[in-house]
């Protein structure tokens, strides 16, 4: 603290230099272009239009998940739910679209809906009671695992009307094709990241997840805010339900019980602190594509699944080590 | 000199507040004068942090009167307060560390783009936050070289600067500073002290609570002692000494009527503070 008034470098906001330098999305980009050189180099068909469809189509699901997860884990929570969630949302959409009871667009919102309850309920329970938010979502994660299984009567739903499946369907795009899903994925990415960034109620994540009592000394509201994230999360995974029925054609009572996990490894991977109050939904994005690249690399070099989910395991330790270190750092 | 006594920004009269069986406050009066600095002080569970928030809206006091520019108010939370017009500056000092200077000082009073853009799409204008922001900066003449690093990347001091031109920023009649200095070392607490009595220059009132008598000394017109839940003294920090005042505070020595003078109340407990033998 000088007394001095000279006027501020950076009145004018930083540089576009300085904000590629001190980007927190740097670091992941730098790793997944890596993965990607390193992919090229080891395999032939790594470098291909069809591959390139194959690891979007992928992402996809887990990406749009990763929105969700990126909100809780702003707040400094964690939803071990999500996958979950998602595979309970895209049955009660599969079911009630193909038994006919009712319009496709109404199974659609009706899903979106059921979602979006399950973490209105996780926002309730982490609030209101309060309980941790853990603890919360692993008990939804059993919850809506059961109700899966109990609702579908463990029978994948089949011959689902097109409505459901439109979004699977591709346009090529140079020598790739690309799904109207990932368009829609890559919709919502946007419009967090613009949200985030860019608006007051972002402004609001960030200090919520930075200190709960400043955010509420200054005003904010926080109770509404973590309820409404909450909820909105579960709205998202309602998407990536949608998503996930239009890829597989299929509703299926197994799906999504990775997806869990893996939301959190691409959140963690690109660059968001646990810790709360740090982070991007454009990191991650390039978080789950890490995954994807990692996951479809290997797969191409003919490394066996399991040591791919070894190696994604020790990636995200890695990611958390440089986010503990990095905060140990700077206070 | 005029006589009559100009009307108090923030008075109080017989304030109580009870948690259960405790009465934390006792009937306690209050009152700030325009452009002084007011140090409150008091003992460990004296009742002054009570009654700086029942003056600040954190809580409801059970009796009693506030006014604020002579009108008669009632805070419904802190929010009411702030809407009112007094400001806070927190202990722990509330602010988002990975957040900037500028998006500290607007947290939840964000400026809107004008236009479509604000109204329609919400967008915040960074631009204008950040040249509100570099203003009030200057006005206080905090230093520092950019708006735009996080507020974790600055000093003990630089943090408490930007605490307190958030809470100047914003404040029409009173500043409230709890234990400003607390954390700070030596060099730091006398900069701290140097922009309180840039905030009075302005002309608006600061009350201090604070633990450190040398601090409350520098810089407080008046001292206000808290004892058992109710205002046991005010005083002008010329009239009496530090252990003289620490002795009030304790009770060995009371404050009679015109203020000028003390009586020993204990007089074992003023022999042993060293105080009013004479």
């Amino acid at each position: 603290m000088t007394t001095s008034t000279a006027p501020y470098a950076d009145l004018t906001g930083p540089t576009f230099a300085r904000r590629i330098m001190t980007a927190p999305t740097a670091g992941p980009l730098a790793a997944l272009v890596l993965a990607c050189a390193f992919f090229s180099l080891t395999t032939d068909q790594f470098l291909s239009g069809g591959n390139f469809s194959l690891v979007i189509q992928q992402v996809m699901v887990v990406g749009t998940l990763a929105i969700g997860q990126t909100l809780i884990i702003l707040t400094a929570g964690i939803d071990l739910s999500c996958g979950a969630v998602m595979a309970f949302g895209s049955i009660v959409i599969a079911r009630t679209a193909a038994a006919g009871t009712v319009p496709p667009l109404v199974a659609i919102a009706l899903g979106l809906t059921v979602c979006a309850g399950f973490g209105l309920v996780n926002g309730l329970l982490v609030k209101l009671i309060p309980l941790p938010p853990f603890i919360v979502t692993l008990g939804m994660l059993n919850v809506a695992f059961a109700l899966t299984h109990i609702y579908s009567k463990e029978q994948t739903v089949s011959d689902l009307p097109s409505q459901l499946t439109f979004l699977g369907g591709t346009f090529p795009l140079g020598r790739t094709d690309v799904t109207y899903g990932s368009l829609v994925a890559l919709a919502l990415f946007a419009l967090f990241a613009y949200l985030l960034s860019s608006t007051s109620w972002g402004r609001h994540v960030y200090a919520l997840g930075n200190s709960s009592e400043a955010a509420r000394l200054n005003g904010i509201r926080i109770g509404r805010l973590t309820i409404g994230l909450y909820a909105l999360a579960g709205l998202v995974y309602g998407v990536a339900a949608l998503l996930l029925i239009s890829r597989t054609g299929v509703g299926d009572p197994q799906a999504g019980q990775t997806d869990n996990l893996d939301s959190i490894t691409a959140v963690v991977l690109g660059g968001t602190s646990l810790f709360g109050g740090r982070g991007s939904v454009l990191g991650s994005l390039i978080g789950a594509l890490i995954v994807g690249v990692f996951r479809n690399g290997l797969q191409l070099m003919g490394v066996a699944s399991i040591y791919q989910t070894l190696i994604t395991g020790v990636l995200v330790i890695l990611a958390v080590t440089v986010d503990q270190l990095s905060r140990k750092r700077t206070r | 000199m005029s006589t009559r006594t100009p009307t108090p920004v923030l008075q109080a009269r017989g304030l109580v507040k009870r948690y259960g069986h405790v009465t934390a406050v006792d009937g306690a009066d209050f009152d700030l004068l325009p452009g002084e600095v007011l140090a409150v002080i008091g003992d460990n569970g004296a009742g002054k942090s009570s009654l700086v928030k029942a003056l600040t809206g954190a809580v409801t006091p059970d009796e009693g009167e506030i006014r604020l520019n002579g009108e008669a108010v009632r805070f419904s939370g802190p929010q009411d307060a702030r809407a009112h017009g007094i400001e806070t500056v927190y202990q722990d000092l509330a602010v988002a560390a990975s957040m900037d200077i500028a998006s500290n000082m607007f947290l939840g009073r964000e400026l809107r783009r004008p236009g479509p853009l604000g109204s329609v799409l919400r967008m915040l204008d960074r631009k204008r936050m950040r040249e509100e922001a570099a203003e009030h900066m200057a006005d206080l003449k905090i230093g520092l070289r950019s708006l735009t690093q996080p507020v974790e990347t600055l000093s003990g001091g630089q943090r408490q600067a930007v605490a307190v031109a958030r809470a100047v920023a914003w404040a029409r009649s009173v500043v409230v500073m709890d234990e400003p200095t607390a954390a700070l070392g030596v060099k730091e607490s006398g900069q701290v002290l140097d922009l309180i009595r840039r905030v009075r220059d302005r002309g608006l009132p600061v009350v201090l609570i604070s633990h450190n008598m040398p601090h409350v000394f520098e810089i407080a017109d008046r001292i206000h002692v808290h004892r058992m839940g109710r205002r046991a003294a005010l005083i002008k920090p010329g009239d009496h000494s530090m252990s003289e005042v620490v002795a009030i505070m304790t009770g060995a020595l009371t404050v009679d009527e015109d203020g000028g003078g003390t009586v020993v109340a204990d007089a074992e407990a003023a022999k042993a503070a060293g105080v009013g033998t004479d």
